[in-house]
């Protein structure tokens, strides 16, 4: 297959298509728009139906009904929409329906801006609904991610009955680079709970309403034990220098781009300093962190937040580690030369937290 | 003897939860009838509301999908978009419809969306403990207009019918009422109608269903079909509001 | 012999009695007896009277009543 020099967001659709989303519902807002558009464009086309709803609530919920069906469905939307999904999503997670949502993050609180930013983490990771649910939360560094991702969010889906979400930003949404499309078919699975009309079975019911403490509890419980083993089946991260490295960068999206090339910076002029890229925020790579946290080694988020990856950096370095923090905000995005004065200045400047 | 009068197979075996004389049971019936007479059990998928009639994904004997409060329409739609030679209907009361899910029924019936509502008025919150509606009728004493509903405070009822009925989306708008016999076949007869205009593919149909809720109006049930009709109905009239097929008729 | 019947699911009924007020021909009643429910469920008085109509069931909220008529 050909790379093909594509925007982020437009290989998030494109993939999708590919990986059978024979539904999409959305909803305008920047910086996400190309999606939408994409598929407006595109889905009807190859067999599927694209819908602009009348609100990003309306969407969330076309989305629930039709993964209800077990067709292969799909949103997308920007950090405020996001927001407005977050009841439809924990109502998704507790019926255990398929479904890919992909948040291109903007700057925030509020209306904020359209620049790019990684605020939402906690929303996505730790639950932005109410009730306890988990999303599969994957997060690309690259256009090729983005499409790699996204293709693999729908296997995901079906394979957990559970929604994933894709999370950007506006940076890697409207960059364009080169990108190669997955080649292979995607795994679908048989939905025999399906709500397709009850033909010659009983009817299926698609439903999260548990008025009985006893049962809603064993339900919970039955999700726990799925969250346990999507983290040892799913957690994945990519590692970079940190063998020897004396400084260990914590980063991801957006951010990790930057943070590479401060490694390299950082390399040229003797300082051994390596890179943890989380790619799956949820379940969350604990282990790569806890093994290096060996009590000699230092580490460093870079977050375009006001700090909230660093928590569960913290929480897998356990104390044995002094974990230093960078970040911009507003849309800003960090810089090599910026973190790279960071590390100079924890290095041999000898900072300390 | 032969049997002229049975629970529809539309209708699953499971008690109903309802409040004694509640309507509720009645307009079940008349959509699970009505889903028997046309033979579309096997393909039908209901969607339930949040309120009083949450639980009838136990009651209808169909597969059946659950939505959060308001959203119905919008599930429904993101159902028959995916399945369109399926029968899609909700089944929705006031504060779901008429309240939270105000957008979602509007853009439905905007899109024509090919769906059939029942639409429940009791013109109250029923499982919350008889909170005002927008369907509350001025002067109506609930649980959060303790000296009734005044205008200045709460402003006037919506006629949803009348609202639906201006959108070229709608197919279908009727509104009947349940406070006897003769009405309550009526609506059984609309609400057959709305699910046979679905399956014509004529677009967006609802049917609003005037219903008591004699618990939170502190009335007998026979006492509440009385004060429906003497009230309600009133200022909600029985009637079509719009009906493409008598349109093509007439053109 | 009476031209109509009807069947009551007395453990389904919950007395509210909107059966009994729809019967033009005053066949129904609320029972004495009880249910597992605590309903007093209605019950044919007069089952001579009964024509099969169906108003009784068509305004049955719980679906409670069958009705037969002598064919």
């Amino acid at each position: 297959m050909a790379k093909v020099l594509m925007k982020g967001n437009e290989a998030i659709a494109e993939a999708a298509i590919r990986a059978g989303c024979r539904a999409f519902y959305g909803y305008p807002i920047t910086p996400q728009n190309e999606i939408p558009n994409y598929m407006a464009l595109h889905l009807p086309e190859r067999g599927g139906v694209y819908l602009q709803a009348e609100s990003e609530v309306s969407a969330i919920n076309m989305v629930y009904g039709a993964a209800g069906c077990g067709v292969r469905v799909m949103t997308s939307s920007s950090s405020p929409g996001i927001s407005l999904k977050a009841e439809g999503i924990s109502y998704i997670a507790a019926a255990e329906l398929p479904c890919v949502i992909v948040n291109v993050m903007r700057c925030g609180p509020g209306l904020g801006g359209i620049h790019p930013s990684q605020g939402d983490y906690f929303q996505a990771v730790k639950g932005g609904g109410h009730g306890d649910y988990r999303l599969i939360v994957l997060a690309p560094g690259s256009v090729q991610e983005m499409a790699d991702l996204t293709f693999e969010a729908f296997d995901l889906a079906d394979k957990w009955r559970n929604p994933v979400m894709v999370l950007a930003d506006g940076l890697l949404g409207q960059m364009m680079e080169p990108v190669e499309f997955i080649d292979r078919e995607p795994q679908m699975v048989p939905k025999p709970w399906a709500t397709t009309g009850a033909e010659g079975r009983k009817p299926n019911i698609i439903n999260t309403l548990d008025i009985v403490p006893e049962s809603l509890e064993k339900r919970n419980y039955a999700l726990a034990e799925k969250y346990a083993r999507i983290a040892d089946e799913e957690t994945r991260w990519q590692e970079y220098k940190i063998e020897d490295a004396d400084l260990i960068i914590a980063a991801y999206g957006t951010s990790a781009r930057a943070a590479r090339s401060a490694v390299d910076m950082a390399r040229e002029k003797g300082m051994r300093v390596g890179l943890i890229r989380p790619i799956s925020l949820w379940p969350f790579p604990s282990a790569p962190f806890a093994e290096a946290a060996d009590g000699t080694r230092q580490f460093l988020v870079v977050e375009m937040s006001m700090g909230q990856l660093i928590e569960d950096v913290r929480l897998a370095v356990n104390g044995r580690g002094v974990v230093h923090f960078i970040n911009r905000l507003g849309g800003m995005v960090p810089t090599p030369p910026e973190i790279y004065s960071k590390i100079e200045a924890i290095l041999q400047g000898g900072e300390v937290q | 003897m032969m049997r002229v009068f049975e629970r529809p197979e539309s209708l699953t075996e499971k008690q109903m939860h309802y409040c004694p004389g509640c309507t509720h049971g009645i307009i079940h019936r008349l959509t699970a009838e009505a889903i028997d007479q046309l033979g579309i059990r096997e393909k039908t998928i209901g969607v339930a509301s949040v309120g009083c009639s949450v639980f009838a994904y136990d009651y209808f004997n169909c597969d059946m999908q659950q939505a959060a409060h308001g959203r119905a329409p919008a599930v429904a739609t993101g159902i028959k978009r995916v399945l369109p030679d399926r029968v899609v209907f909700t089944y929705q009361g006031d504060g779901d419809l008429a309240s939270i899910g105000t957008a979602e029924i509007v853009h439905a019936a905007a899109r024509g969306e090919n769906i059939t509502v029942i639409f429940v008025n009791n013109a109250i919150y029923g499982m919350t403990s008889g909170q005002m509606a927008p369907t509350t009728l001025l002067g109506q004493k609930t649980t959060t207009t303790p000296r009734g509903r005044t205008v200045h405070d709460n402003g006037y009822p919506i006629r949803m019918s009348e609202l639906l009925a201006t959108l070229d989306g709608a197919a279908y708008i009727e509104r009947v009422s349940t406070h006897d016999p003769k009405h309550v076949m009526q609506a059984g007869k609309a609400i057959k109608k709305a699910f046979t205009m679905q399956l014509e593919g004529r677009g967006f149909a609802l049917v609003e269903v005037l219903s008591t809720c004699s618990v939170n109006w502190g009335l007998s049930p026979q006492e509440a079909l009385e004060w429906m009709r003497d009230n309600m109905v009133p200022y909600y009239p029985l009637g079509v509001f719009k009906d493409v097929t008598r349109e093509e008729e007439q053109a | 012999m009476a031209k109509g019947r009807v069947i009551i699911e007395a453990e389904r009924c919950k007395e509210c009695s909107l059966c009994v007020n729809a019967c033009p021909f005053g066949v129904l009643r609320i029972s004495s007896s009880i249910n597992s429910r605590g309903f007093h469920p209605a019950e044919a008085a007069h089952p001579e009277k009964c024509t099969g109509c169906r108003l009784c069931a068509i305004m049955c909220p719980d679906v409670v009543i069958t009705v037969e008529r002598a064919s």
